[in-house]
């Protein structure tokens, strides 16, 4: 997400700040003003009550169907809350009982889960040793190499996927998971090493000096000082990298093909979405698992993220 | 950066010379170890694996679409059974000659017309709204934005597929119980959006990206906001401006890089809708409801006769689009000392 490299902070120049003039007083002005500032603060919030609530519907109504019994979802006048809740439709794909199903959601899941968690894993320690060197060290070619990175970085996936398609055919990596984790990592350095480099840069120099002189070597000043230190911006780029794959879709379609047995959660969503007529409260229950660990998850690490997410895309 | 490890002054590095007595000299491991720090090979051995990685994935990919978009590359050829030729720009001759190309080309950049201003309008009100907002209902109203963004494309791509369904969505239902005077009616009872038409399934597909990427503006915009001294804004209103006038006239300006760098997000996202395209038209379903990147998938795989030479032609299009956006923008940014 650090496309281009707008810094930010504040722009000086061109910049007209008015003249304060005293402020006006007057006892009943005053009382006026409260008055109208209390009642723009009411409609400030009913704004605000009233864009969450819209924002939050989708994913409220994806819920309430997939703890609906069937009468109730294709009922002529939806209730909002299930009237009869049932686990039905979560017991129809964790057993894969499913019209257009292919077996338990939790395979799914598992396989959702460990090509995402080696992703970020590989992609978390390349972009970490790549993002020291380009914040630490000048060599030749560094600058054109991060102009690269953000080019490379812009081409989307499906521009790739052809010539991506048949190398991993060639090399026999479509129909298996490593595949999707050698081009979810590769993917995801380019942004993670320019979200590190600012991190890094942040760094004070002085104290790896200072440990150099204290006699530590390249490797220790790098496990004990740089580590500790980036630590906060690898939980930003980890999660990044974590997003890129957990929601894939293209090159997981393209690559798994009729593997069944190896779907992601999103390729398996799809599949059975689109078989057997749509039977909505299953797929409602689908994706709520899908969806329903994702969100908690970025609640829970949401300071971090919209912190490091934000450092990225603006200092970039 | 401004200075390397190596740039040490001369004492520094001769009392770390002094230090590493400790060290076993002449082991393999130290050998190798010096024999790095006397090349300055440091750098290039820890971006090596990176590098290799991004070459592999990316860039040779990259370099085969160029190659392909000259040839008449296809099943034929990988099997062997036909010689590889190059066909010169045949192959972009034939894309510019196919009308779907054209249709693709035009809702792909109507899409992004219509979607990039109003999510970027959507999400600059609700950062503003964000900061004037007291500590709770900031709070509610960020968390309900971060489930948004947090919700996996396809997962919501399906939901708003369902919202909108004509047997049993929601969306039909209300609007079929909605007065007259407010555009309802019984007409929109099982009304299909999906199918009926590229512009009520991009109408679908244009709420889904906006209700995801508003938040990303939102939470942008609330830090650049945060940037902005609270005497600026204070001044501005004493002296009797509008609440409007004050965005145009103060905050807009002081923001202006990071709406750059959200305008050239945006645009690429929007170009880039795929999965969410795939989803709500049903690929392969109606060819008239194709964006550029569906279009590309359908002539490269799903297509009878794949042709990936013809895929490339048109993915080398596509990738020079995106670069023209990204060029422009950056010499803006330029000119205007963004980058420095």
């Amino acid at each position: 997400m650090t496309v281009g490299g707008g810094t930010t902070h504040l722009p000086p120049a061109g910049l007209q700040i008015p003249a304060a003039t005293p402020a006006r007083s007057g006892n009943s002005t005053a009382s006026r003003a409260r008055a109208a500032k209390r009642s723009r603060a009411i409609g400030v919030n009913l704004l605000g009550l009233l864009i969450a609530l819209v924002t939050l519907f989708p994913l409220f109504w994806m819920i309430s169907t997939a703890f609906k019994p069937s009468h109730e979802i294709y009922s002529l006048t939806p209730s909002l809350i299930p009237a009869h809740p049932t686990l039905g439709n979560f017991r129809a794909v964790s057993s894969g009982q499913v019209s257009g199903g292919i077996g338990s959601v939790w395979l799914f899941f598992r396989n959702s889960l460990v090509v995402t968690l080696a992703a970020v894993l590989v992609a978390s320690l390349l972009s970490l040793m790549a993002s020291v060197a380009v914040a630490r060290y000048k060599f030749r070619l560094r600058a054109t190499l991060l102009v690269t990175l953000l080019i490379v970085q812009m081409i989307p996936a499906q521009a790739l996927i052809i010539p991506l398609f048949l190398d991993f055919k060639r090399i026999d990596l479509l129909q298996n998971l490593l595949g999707l984790v050698i081009v979810y990592a590769a993917q995801a350095l380019p942004v993670s090493i320019w979200m590190l480099r600012n991190f890094v840069a942040t760094i004070p120099r002085e104290l790896e000096e200072a440990a150099s002189i204290d006699g530590a070597g390249g490797f220790t000043i790098f496990w004990r000082i740089l580590f500790p230190l980036v630590a906060p911006g690898l939980v930003a780029t980890s999660i990044f990298a974590f997003i890129t794959a957990y929601n894939e879709f293209i090159v997981a379609l393209t690559f798994l093909g009729l593997d069944q047995h190896d779907y992601t959660l999103p390729i398996y969503v799809t599949y059975f979405f689109g078989r057997g007529g749509a039977d909505w409260g299953p797929i409602m229950a689908a994706s709520t698992l899908y969806t329903i660990p994702v969100v908690i998850f970025f609640l829970i690490v949401r300071r971090r993220l919209v912190g490091g997410l934000v450092a990225g895309a603006v200092k970039g | 950066m401004a200075e390397t490890i190596e740039h040490q002054p001369a004492a520094l590095a001769a009392r770390r010379r002094l230090t590493q007595g400790q060290r076993v000299p002449g082991s393999p491991r130290d050998r190798f170890g010096s024999f790095v720090r006397r090349h300055r090979l440091t750098p290039y051995l820890l971006l090596l694996p990176a590098l290799v990685g991004i070459a592999l994935v990316l860039l040779w990919p990259l370099i085969q679409v160029v190659i392909f978009s000259f040839q008449n590359y296809s099943l034929m050829q990988i099997t062997g059974a036909a010689p590889t030729q190059w066909v010169g720009l045949a192959n972009f001759i034939n894309t510019f000659k196919d009308p779907e190309f054209w249709l693709s080309l035009r809702t792909t950049v109507i899409v992004a017309a219509v979607i990039v201003p109003l999510t970027l309008i959507v999400g600059t009100i609700v950062g503003l709204l964000l900061n004037r907002l007291g500590k709770k209902m900031s709070v509610f109203v960020s968390t309900a934005a971060l489930m948004a963004w947090a919700t996996p494309p396809i997962s919501a791509a399906v939901l708003f597929y369902w919202l909108v369904s004509p047997d049993g969505g929601v969306v039909d239902w209300a609007l079929s119980k909605l007065p007259q005077w407010l555009g309802g009616g019984a007409h929109w009872a099982g009304y299909n959006w999906t199918t009926n038409g590229w512009l009520q399934a991009y109408i679908v597909i244009g709420a889904l990206v906006i209700w995801q990427a508003f938040p990303f503006i939102a939470v942008s915009v609330l830090a650049g906001l945060k940037t902005i001294p609270g005497e600026l804004l204070e001044a501005a209103r004493v002296d009797g401006a509008t609440p409007w006038r004050v965005f145009w006239n103060v905050t807009f300006p002081l923001l202006k890089p990071i709406f750059l760098v959200l305008l050239l997000l945006s645009v690429i996202w929007d170009f880039n809708i795929f999965s969410q395209s795939y989803i709500i038209t049903g690929f392969p379903g109606n060819q008239n409801e194709y964006n550029l990147s569906t279009y590309l998938y359908d002539k490269g795989f799903a297509s009878t006769i794949p042709s990936y030479g013809l895929g490339g032609a048109i993915a080398l299009i596509f990738a020079i689009i995106l670069l023209v956006v990204t060029v422009g923008y950056v010499r803006t940014s330029v000119r205007q000392g963004a980058l420095t």
